[in-house]
């Protein structure tokens, strides 16, 4: 017949792979890693020249050296562990909230009328202006800081949530009807997998406010965790144990962006876009 | 054509008025159409006859109407899966694969859904695709899909809101086929909204010939070829003419242009 001959002849025509096969990615490590290697090398002649300051710039040998002796004497696990408990107990509530709020706010014009003019306004306080409140309400616990992080996560949580509730096609909302998706359906299995492009970029942002939150609630009084880490050394002139704190600080939020990206890899691999 | 049957859906006297400010558009004027189990009837006629609008009466997604729509005696008040719809765009999922698609809120690891997904994964064609995603497939296998997603709740009767419209001519002949296949041997009431005559003619047991403006039927026309049916056939051509004339008949009523 016709009709199979055709049907057999489009299919073979193009071979479907499920699973694009994937190798770790040198090149593009390499790549990304020329620019950091060849500061790191710079500043490191520079300091072994005397060309600059050991005490005030220090060297990478230096910080290396700081990193293990931190290790060893258990200090730095222990603020790491302080500050990520924080930083992730923030960003749980901070980011939980956003999610939930934009979802019924994206979903509801009646709640977005009621809600979204008020929290754009909030939006718009610099977080550094809030924190002294913060701290005449809250004290200098733990419970003001996780709520400074959790106020910092939640907004980018909240917008891109929102945004992603506004961008599924509408087109889908009827085929939800005609397949008689209820309240819950309808949330879970059209317009939660429809916005995760934008919730999952909604974490990426949310995750480094919360990183970056936790430095300014820890800088500002704390007496644990890697921001009074770095406080307290430079009020010895200690650079090394400064750049210590950065570069953890760095580390972690690399470190955290990274899964949350191969999360992206892995729940979007439906999108059809640009790869560059 | 069995008449002694009792009408699975029956339409009677249903009215939409489309109101814009001022001016009202009769947009279906007091329209009555049933049609019987296993029946094939095919809507045609020019843009904003109201045909498209009548086919999502019938599914219950536009509700604000005059008159009634019944499937089996029970009146017509919101979607549901007893009534397939097949939108012109395939509006499959693109976050599932195939068989997820067809499955949509059912469970495949159930071995009832999984045995059902299946045999119409073969009733459409698609084996060897079911984890393909839809940008993975052509337009006219996504649309196979989009008809395994809706057979696969058995509906009563299945509405197509021109599905082959924007698929190629080869690709829409592939299927017409393909769904003349699935009719015969599912045996589901198909409702089909289309603008190409030989698309009426080749499938359907009626075809209905739609006036615009108020939006009424202007003509109904029986198709009595035998099926498999040759485009070619002197029959065929016959019929085509005739469901051609109607057609132009409706369409000279309007005045045209004026300048």
């Amino acid at each position: 017949m016709t009709t199979t001959v055709a049907v057999r002849s489009e299919q073979a025509a193009k071979p479907i792979t499920d699973r694009p096969k994937r190798t770790f990615p040198w090149k593009s490590v390499i790549r990304g890693a020329i620019i950091p290697a060849a500061i790191i090398a710079i500043w490191q002649i520079l300091s072994s020249n005397g060309a600059i300051s050991e005490t005030l710039y220090s060297s990478p040998w230096n910080i290396l050296k700081e990193y293990y002796e931190l290790t060893k004497t258990g200090e730095l696990p222990h603020h790491l562990r302080i500050s990520l408990v924080r930083a992730s107990l923030g960003f749980l509530f901070g980011g939980g909230a956003g999610l939930l709020i934009g979802l019924l706010v994206g979903m509801s014009r009646p709640v977005e009328e009621v809600v979204n003019p008020t929290v754009q306004m909030l939006r718009t306080i610099p977080l550094l202006a809030i924190t002294p409140l913060f701290i005449m309400w809250f004290g200098f616990g733990e419970l003001s800081k996780v709520l400074l992080i959790s106020l910092g996560a939640f907004f980018p949580m909240y917008v891109n949530t929102f945004l992603g509730v506004r961008n599924v096609d509408a087109k889908l909302f009827d085929v939800g009807r005609v397949l008689e998706f209820n309240w819950w359906k309808r949330t879970t299995r059209l317009v939660l997998p429809a916005a995760l492009p934008n919730i999952l970029l909604g974490t990426r942002l949310s995750l480094s406010i919360a990183w970056l939150c936790l430095v300014v609630a820890e800088l500002l009084g704390a007496e644990s965790g890697v921001g009074y880490m770095i406080q307290d050394a430079r009020s010895f002139v200690q650079t090394d144990v400064v750049f210590v704190g950065i570069t953890i600080f760095a580390i972690v939020g690399k470190l955290s962006d990274s899964i949350v990206r191969v999360l992206e890899q892995r729940l979007l691999r439906w999108q059809d876009s640009f790869k560059g | 054509m069995t008449t002694t049957t009792k009408a699975l859906l029956e339409i009677d006297n249903v009215s939409k008025i489309f109101r814009n400010g001022a001016s009202t558009t009769h947009v279906l004027d007091r329209l009555s159409l049933n049609a019987t189990e296993g029946d094939f009837v095919t809507v045609i006629g020019p843009s904003g006859c109201g045909k498209s609008t009548l086919l999502k009466i019938i599914a219950g997604l536009d509700t604000d109407y005059v008159g009634s729509v019944n499937i089996e005696n029970r009146k017509v008040d919101r979607p549901s899966q007893e009534k397939g719809f097949i939108f012109q765009e395939h509006r499959l999922f693109p976050w599932l694969n195939v068989e997820s698609n067809i499955a949509a809120d059912l469970s495949l690891s159930k071995p009832e859904v999984r045995e059902r997904v299946n045999e119409l994964i073969k009733l459409v064609k698609l084996e060897g695709f079911e984890k393909a995603y839809p940008r993975q497939i052509s337009g006219g296998m996504s649309q196979r899909v989009a008809i395994a997603r809706a057979l696969l709740r058995k509906p009563k009767v299945l509405l197509l809101d021109e599905p082959f419209g924007a698929l190629d001519a080869f690709t829409r002949a592939h299927l017409q086929e393909a769904l003349l296949e699935i009719w015969q041997t599912n045996r589901t009431t198909m409702v089909l909204v289309t603008h190409d005559i030989d698309e009426a003619v080749f499938l359907s047991s009626r075809v209905v010939v739609m006036d615009a403006k108020p939006g009424r039927i202007k003509s109904v026309i029986p198709i009595d070829l035998p099926y498999p049916r040759k485009r070619t056939g002197t029959a065929f051509q016959d019929l085509r003419t005739h469901v051609l004339r109607s057609l132009e008949h409706s369409e000279t009523e309007e005045p045209s242009y004026t300048i």
